[in-house]
């Protein structure tokens, strides 16, 4: 994610899919092999005759090499189930990564839009779009009470997950993110949490999503989320205020010394480089780092996971071949984006 | 601590919070890689609650004979049983909503609260439950006449899929 659009301190990425079955075939786990080749041949000829998907990546997932599947899975752009599963299937993405339509992961069709930031509405305005064009081409399921109809029946109605991801390290810190959970879990949403060792937060990263698909509009749904985001917002900021006025030199302290790890070790696992990363990334959004950009921060949150350590090197890595591939890749990044900073200074 | 899903260390400690309460996972770095990359939707978590939902709904309605019977009730377009179903928390195909409504609907009440979509429509080709399951079923139908080589059979079936596509039947 680029580290931009509203709210991006706080706000990593805004998430909308939509689940959606062809009218004419079972659903994937009841599909012969026949079937679901002639699914994906189906919708990647209609794909193409849709003016402006022409142009999208088509990628056949299972003829990929392991490391680029799970590349893909690093980049959001499809599923660790995608990934993984046996049989045709494919990945239409357009060129900035925004869009990706799966085909034949647990629904026929799984159209998912990503913004940087807190954007639901636009991701909203560009997938029922897509869903509009796809629609023009293919039939759906669909059933005059119970709406798109899915795989698994957590998903019927909208078909729609709607989900933000968040920063909240302020929270975490000042112990008070469990009782913004209670009173998510109130209102039917759900969060799902990273934890480390012990209950230490890991990356301090939360998804925050609807549960429910059926029985509200797509725009209802939406609200609901996009309605408590700027809430947990405040929260978080107001987290931050108070430990910058009550704590400056602790707070100073702990983020200088990780990003110093982060910029000196020989050697580094993902669990720690997430939460070191999680750190500096606070460190940026208060000031106390002035060499770093949000996007530099998000980047190495992405470009520090395996497939893509390895794609990087051009080879496979065991886990301590990525570690210290991890390290030197961090040493080399900030080193150089550290001495862009103080040349644009001078 | 091992990982839950193979033999290798646990060093990721994931706590879910989509219940009613706090449940904990502890993966090794590879398994939670691709547990955390999944969609929002994907398996783990919603499973079990909805093969527990499920049990639960059983134990109240039916006896175990009932419970026996129902669990062989078979999909005539798909051929998936209950009781595959309830095993792996997938349907087979649209028309499980309807040959299994009895049983699904109390489940969709219990995870959604509502049973009545009120989202956007399709605008274009929209047939009724019953056309759909017919296409199904004219696609199974036409892939059998293929096999036996029977393409004048497979042809007229093909029109016929052709129409219900095109909303002239
Ligand atoms: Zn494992
Ligand atoms: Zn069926």
């Amino acid at each position: 994610m680029r580290g931009s659009g509203p709210e991006s301190d706080i706000v990593i990425s805004s998430r909308i899919r939509l689940a959606r079955n062809l009218a004419e075939f079972p659903f994937i786990r009841r599909c012969t092999p026949q079937d679901r080749k002639s699914i994906e041949k189906m919708v990647h000829d209609r794909l193409q005759a849709i003016p402006g998907f022409n142009t999208l990546y088509y990628l056949r997932v299972d003829e990929l090499p392991h490391v680029d599947r799970q590349f893909l899975t690093e980049r959001q752009l499809i599923s660790r189930e995608h990934a993984e599963a046996e049989g045709a299937r494919s990945v239409a993405i357009d060129n900035d990564e925004r869009l990706s339509v799966m085909i034949n992961e647990e629904d026929h069709l799984r159209i998912q839009v990503m913004k940087s930031g807190l954007d639901l509405h636009s991701a909203w305005q560009q997938i029922n779009e897509v869903d509009d064009q796809l629609e023009s081409k293919l039939s759906y399921a669909f059933h005059e009470r119970l709406g798109y109809l899915t795989a698994c029946p957590t998903n019927v109605g909208t078909g729609m997950r709607v989900s933000v991801m968040l920063h909240l390290p302020a929270l975490v810190i000042t112990n008070q993110i469990e009782k913004v959970f209670r009173s998510l879990q109130k209102i039917n949403l759900a969060v799902r949490g990273l934890y480390g060792e012990g209950s230490q937060a890991m990356g301090d990263f939360y998804q925050i999503s609807n549960q429910i698909t059926l029985g509200k509009s797509e725009e209802e749904l939406i609200g609901q989320v996009s309605g408590v985001v700027p809430m947990i917002i405040e929260y978080e900021r107001k987290a931050r205020d108070f430990l910058i006025t009550q704590n400056r030199e602790d707070l100073h302290d702990k983020i200088s010394r990780a990003y110093g790890i982060l910029c000196t070790a020989q050697t580094i696992s993902s669990e720690e480089t997430m939460h070191l990363l999680s750190s500096v990334r606070m460190g940026v959004n208060l000031g106390l780092i002035d060499d770093l950009a949000i996007s530099d921060i998000n980047k190495l949150f992405v470009e520090t996971q395996p497939a893509h350590l390895q794609k990087l090197r051009g080879n496979e890595l065991d886990t301590a071949g990525r570690n210290i591939e991890r390290a030197l890749y961090l040493r080399r990044y900030l080193q150089d984006r550290g001495k862009e900073h103080r040349d644009e200074r001078n | 601590m091992k990982c839950q899903q193979c033999e290798k260390p646990a060093t990721f400690h994931i706590t879910e919070l989509t219940g009613e309460k706090p449940h904990e996972l502890h993966l090794c770095e590879q398994c939670a890689q691709s547990y955390l990359t999944q969609n929002p939707s994907g398996g783990m978590p919603i499973q079990p609650s909805l093969a527990g939902m499920l049990h639960h709904q059983l134990k109240v309605a039916d006896t175990a004979k009932e419970l026996a019977k129902l669990d062989e009730q078979v999909c005539p377009i798909c051929g998936i049983s209950f009781y595959e179903f309830r095993n792996q928390g997938r349907l087979g195909c649209p028309h499980d909503y309807t040959c299994f409504g009895s049983e699904l609907d109390p489940l969709i009440v219990n995870i959604h609260g509502d049973t009545q979509h009120s989202g956007k429509h399709p605008k274009h080709h929209h047939q009724s439950s019953q056309d759909q399951t017919r296409l199904i079923q004219l696609h199974n139908d036409m892939k059998a006449a293929i096999e036996k080589e029977d393409y004048e059979r497979a042809s007229q079936i093909r029109d016929e899929i052709r129409k219900i596509e095109e909303g002239e039947s």
